[in-house]
C-alpha cells in the first residue's frame, strides 16, 4: 500500500512538470503585450517598457523564460506579477475561498445527487423517476453562466425583494457559509444532475444481480436489501466520479466565482489570463493539476476500501 | 382458482414417518402458472405444474434451460423477478397454507428461515463487498436478533459443519478468496444456517468441476439426512440425480412431461423426452460410437405449439400429438406420463 502511494506520487512528478510546460506555452502564445496591457489605452512609456521586459526575462526566447521560471518554483519561489506582488501569497489568500466553493459544492453534489439517483432508482419507470430524469436532463443542458445568473437574479436579487429577507447573498463570501450555498449549487448543477442519473443507474443495475437475489432468498427485509446489499455495490462507482469531479468543481469555479464575485483563484485565474500574468496562470493551473491527482489517487485508494476484491501491492 | 382436482392426485408414495399415503405433503405446488410479460409478448414458462415433496425427501427436477424448472423454484421462494412476473393460477401449498395467498411480510417469514435455497453460481450469488462471515452471521442476525458475537461464533459452526477447512481463521474472508467448491459450501452453510423445513438447490454442482460436484452433492445430501428436511435438487444433469433422489420430476416446454420414483425412470422411461435424455449420457461401454442427441431445438415459448410441446422432436409422433395436448397420464401408482403414446415408450417400441 505504501510502495504503491509513492509510486502513484512519483508519477505525479512528470505529469505536473509537462502541466507547467504545457500551460506556460500556451500563456505566451497569447496575443498581445502583458506590459502594454497593463496601461489600458495609454501608450506604455519606452523606457518603462524596456526596464520591466529586462526585469521579467521577456526578451529571452521561450525556453529560457521557461527555466527561470521552473528553477525558481524549485527553489520555492513561484514569480510574481507585474505589480510585484508574489504569485505564491496570492495563491495563499485565495486558495481558501475556492476550497470552500468546491467542498460545499461537492457535498450538495453527493447529498442531493445520490439522494435524488435512489430515489429515482426505487421508482423506476413510474412518474417521480421519469420526473427526475427530465429535470436532470434540463440541468445538464443549461449552461453554468445561465444558471448562475437566473439563480442569482431570481433567488438572489428578486426573493430578496419580494420577502425583504436576504436568502442567499450574492456577491462575496462576507457571511461564511451562507454566502457560498448559492454559487456552490450552481458549480455543482450539472455534476448534480450527471451524478443522479449515474446513481439511479448504478443502483438499478446492481438490484439486478444474483447476490440481490440471495439476500431476498434469505429473508432479508427491503430495507436491508437495498439498503445494505445493495448500496454499499452500487456506491463504487459514485465515489468514483465524485472523486474525479472535485478536480472539476475547482477547474469550473472560474465561472462561478466571476458571476458571485467570490475572491478565489477562479477568479484570479480569469483576471490572470486576462493580463497575462504567466506565473499566475502557471503557479494557480499547476495547483488545480496537483489537486486532480490528489482527488484520483485518494480515489484509488477508497476503491480498494469499497471493493475488497481490488488490492495495491 | 382452479378448485378441481388435478389430473395426477397427490403423491401416493408412503410416507416413511407417518406410514400413511395422502396426507398432506410438506410443500405442495398445485396446477402452477407463471408467465412473463416480455415486449415481444407474454412467456408462459411454467403452464399447470404440479409436485409435492414430503419430509426427509429428495425430488429432483430434471429439465433443460427454460423448461421452468428454475421459475417454479422461484415461485415458491417468492422472488421472481417483480413487475414482469404473474402468477395467474396455481397453488404452492406449504404444511397447508397456500404461500401465494400470504402477505409480503408473511411470506418473508417463511423465506430464509423456512424455506431456503441453494443458487447455482455461488460466486456472483455471494455479496462481493461483505465477509463470509458476515454473510453467514446476517441470517441469525436478522431473523433471531442475535448479537454480532453468538452470531459470529455459530458462523464458525456452520462452516465447519460444512467442512471449511480453518473456517475461524476464514470467517473474515471475503468470497472471491475461496474456491468454487468452498464458495458452494458457504451458500449451503447460509442455507441451512436456521434448519429450513425445505432446501431447494437450484444447479447447486453446476459451476463446478465434477470432483468438486460430487462432494457438494454428498454433502447436501448429508445435510439432508441429519435434519430430516425435504430436498429439491433442479438439475440438467441425470447423474446426480440417481445417487441422491428419491423422485423425480421431467420438465420440458412449462410442463411436467414425466413424474416418478427415480429408480422407475432409470429403468424404463415413460416418456419419449425423458428416454431421449437418458439415451444422450456418454456411457463406457458404447465408446467410440456417437453419441445419442435429441434431434430439433427447444419450444419457444413465446409461441408454443398446440400439442405437445415435444412433438417436433419426438420419434413417436403421431398426428393427434400435434393437436392434442396430452395431459398428464397417471401410468401407475407411483407413476406419470404426459405422453399419448406412453405405453409404446414403456415398451421399448420405435426404441
Amino acid at each position: 500500500m505504501g510502495r504503491y502511494i509513492l509510486r502513484r506520487l512519483l508519477q505525479a512528478i512528470p505529469v505536473l512538470l509537462g502541466a507547467t510546460l504545457l500551460i506556460y506555452a500556451i500563456v505566451f502564445a497569447l496575443p498581445g503585450d502583458p506590459i502594454a496591457s497593463m496601461y489600458g489605452d495609454k501608450r506604455a512609456p519606452e523606457n518603462v517598457v524596456n526596464a520591466m521586459r529586462e526585469q521579467y526575462h521577456l526578451n529571452d526566447p521561450f525556453i529560457v523564460q521557461y527555466w527561470h521560471y521552473i528553477s525558481g518554483a524549485f527553489q520555492g519561489n513561484f514569480g510574481r506579477t507585474f505589480a510585484g506582488v508574489e504569485v505564491s501569497s496570492i495563491i495563499a489568500s485565495k486558495f481558501q475561498v475556492t476550497l470552500n466553493l468546491a467542498f460545499t459544492a461537492l457535498v450538495m453534489e453527493a447529498v442531493i445527487g445520490v439522494g435524488l439517483g435512489l430515489y429515482a432508482a426505487l421508482r423506476r419507470g413510474r412518474a417521480q423517476d421519469t420526473m427526475v430524469l427530465a429535470s436532470t436532463l434540463v440541468l445538464i443542458s443549461v449552461p453554468t453562466l445561465v444558471t448562475g445568473f437566473v439563480l442569482q437574479l431570481l433567488l438572489g436579487v428578486k426573493l430578496k425583494q419580494s420577502t425583504g429577507i436576504e436568502f442567499f447573498p450574492i456577491s462575496g463570501v462576507a457571511d461564511g457559509l451562507h454566502s457560498y450555498l448559492l454559487p456552490a449549487f450552481v458549480l455543482a448543477g450539472t455534476s448534480i444532475a450527471y451524478l443522479t442519473r449515474l446513481t439511479r443507474t448504478s443502483l438499478a443495475e446492481t438490484l439486478r444481480a444474483d447476490y440481490i437475489r440471495t439476500a431476498v432468498a434469505k429473508g432479508m427485509p427491503r430495507r436491508r436489501v437495498v439498503g445494505r446489499h445493495a448500496l454499499r455495490n452500487a456506491l463504487i462507482p459514485l465515489v468514483t466520479y465524485l472523486g474525479a469531479d472535485l478536480g472539476t468543481l475547482m477547474g469550473g469555479a472560474v465561472i462561478t466565482e466571476t458571476i458571485f464575485n467570490l475572491p478565489g483563484i477562479g477568479q484570479e485565474l480569469f483576471r490572470s489570463v486576462y493580463e497575462r500574468q504567466q506565473p499566475v496562470v502557471v503557479g494557480i493551473v499547476t495547483l488545480l493539476v496537483l489537486v486532480y491527482i490528489l482527488a484520483n489517487l485518494i480515489v484509488d485508494l477508497l476503491y480498494a476500501v469499497l471493493d475488497p476484491r481490488i488490492r495495491y501491492e | 382458482m382452479n378448485q378441481s382436482t388435478p389430473p395426477i392426485p397427490a403423491w401416493g408414495i408412503p410416507d416413511p414417518v407417518r406410514g400413511v399415503t395422502g396426507t398432506e405433503p410438506l410443500l405442495a405446488v398445485d396446477d402452477l402458472h407463471v408467465e412473463f410479460a416480455t415486449r415481444r409478448g407474454t412467456v408462459k414458462a411454467v403452464n399447470g405444474v404440479s409436485y409435492a415433496l414430503n419430509p426427509g425427501e429428495t425430488l429432483a427436477v430434471l429439465g433443460e434451460s427454460g423448461s421452468g424448472k428454475s421459475v417454479t423454484a422461484q415461485a415458491i421462494m417468492g422472488i421472481l423477478d417483480a413487475p414482469q412476473a404473474r402468477i395467474p393460477r396455481g397453488r404452492i401449498r406449504f404444511r397447508g397454507t397456500d404461500l401465494l395467498r400470504l402477505k409480503e411480510d408473511a411470506r418473508a417469514q417463511v423465506r430464509g428461515r423456512r424455506i431456503a435455497m441453494v443458487f447455482q453460481d455461488a460466486l456472483s450469488a455471494l455479496n462481493p463487498v461483505f465477509t463470509v462471515g458476515s454473510q453467514i452471521a446476517e441470517m441469525f442476525r436478522v431473523h433471531q436478533g442475535t448479537s454480532r458475537r453468538d452470531a459470529e461464533a455459530r458462523a464458525v459452526e456452520l462452516m465447519d459443519r460444512v467442512r471449511i477447512p480453518g473456517a475461524r481463521q476464514r470467517l473474515h474472508d471475503y468470497p472471491h478468496q475461496f474456491s468454487g467448491g468452498m464458495r458452494q459450501r458457504i451458500m449451503i452453510a447460509m442455507a441451512i444456517a436456521l434448519d429450513p423445513e425445505v432446501l431447494i438447490a437450484d444447479e447447486p454442482t453446476t459451476a463446478l468441476d465434477v470432483t468438486v460436484q460430487a462432494q457438494i452433492m454428498e454433502l447436501l445430501a448429508e445435510v439432508q439426512r441429519d435434519s430430516g428436511m425435504g430436498m429439491i435438487l433442479i438439475t440438467h444433469d441425470l447423474g446426480v440425480v440417481a445417487d441422491v433422489a428419491d423422485k423425480i420430476v421431467v420438465m420440458y416446454g412449462g410442463r411436467i412431461v414425466e413424474n416418478a420414483l427415480v429408480h422407475d425412470v432409470y429403468r424404463t422411461p415413460a416418456h419419449p423426452y425423458t428416454k431421449g435424455l437418458l439415451k444422450s449420457i456418454p456411457r463406457v461401454d458404447r465408446k467410440g460410437r456417437e453419441l445419442y442427441a435429441i434431434s430439433g431445438t427447444p419450444p419457444n415459448l413465446l409461441d408454443m405449439p398446440p400439442g405437445c410441446a415435444f412433438a417436433p422432436r419426438c420419434p413417436y409422433r403421431q398426428d393427434n400429438c400435434t393437436t392434442e395436448a396430452p395431459p398428464l397420464y397417471r401410468i401407475g401408482p407411483t407413476r406419470g406420463s404426459a405422453c399419448h403414446y406412453w405405453r409404446e415408450v414403456l415398451d421399448g417400441s420405435h426404441g
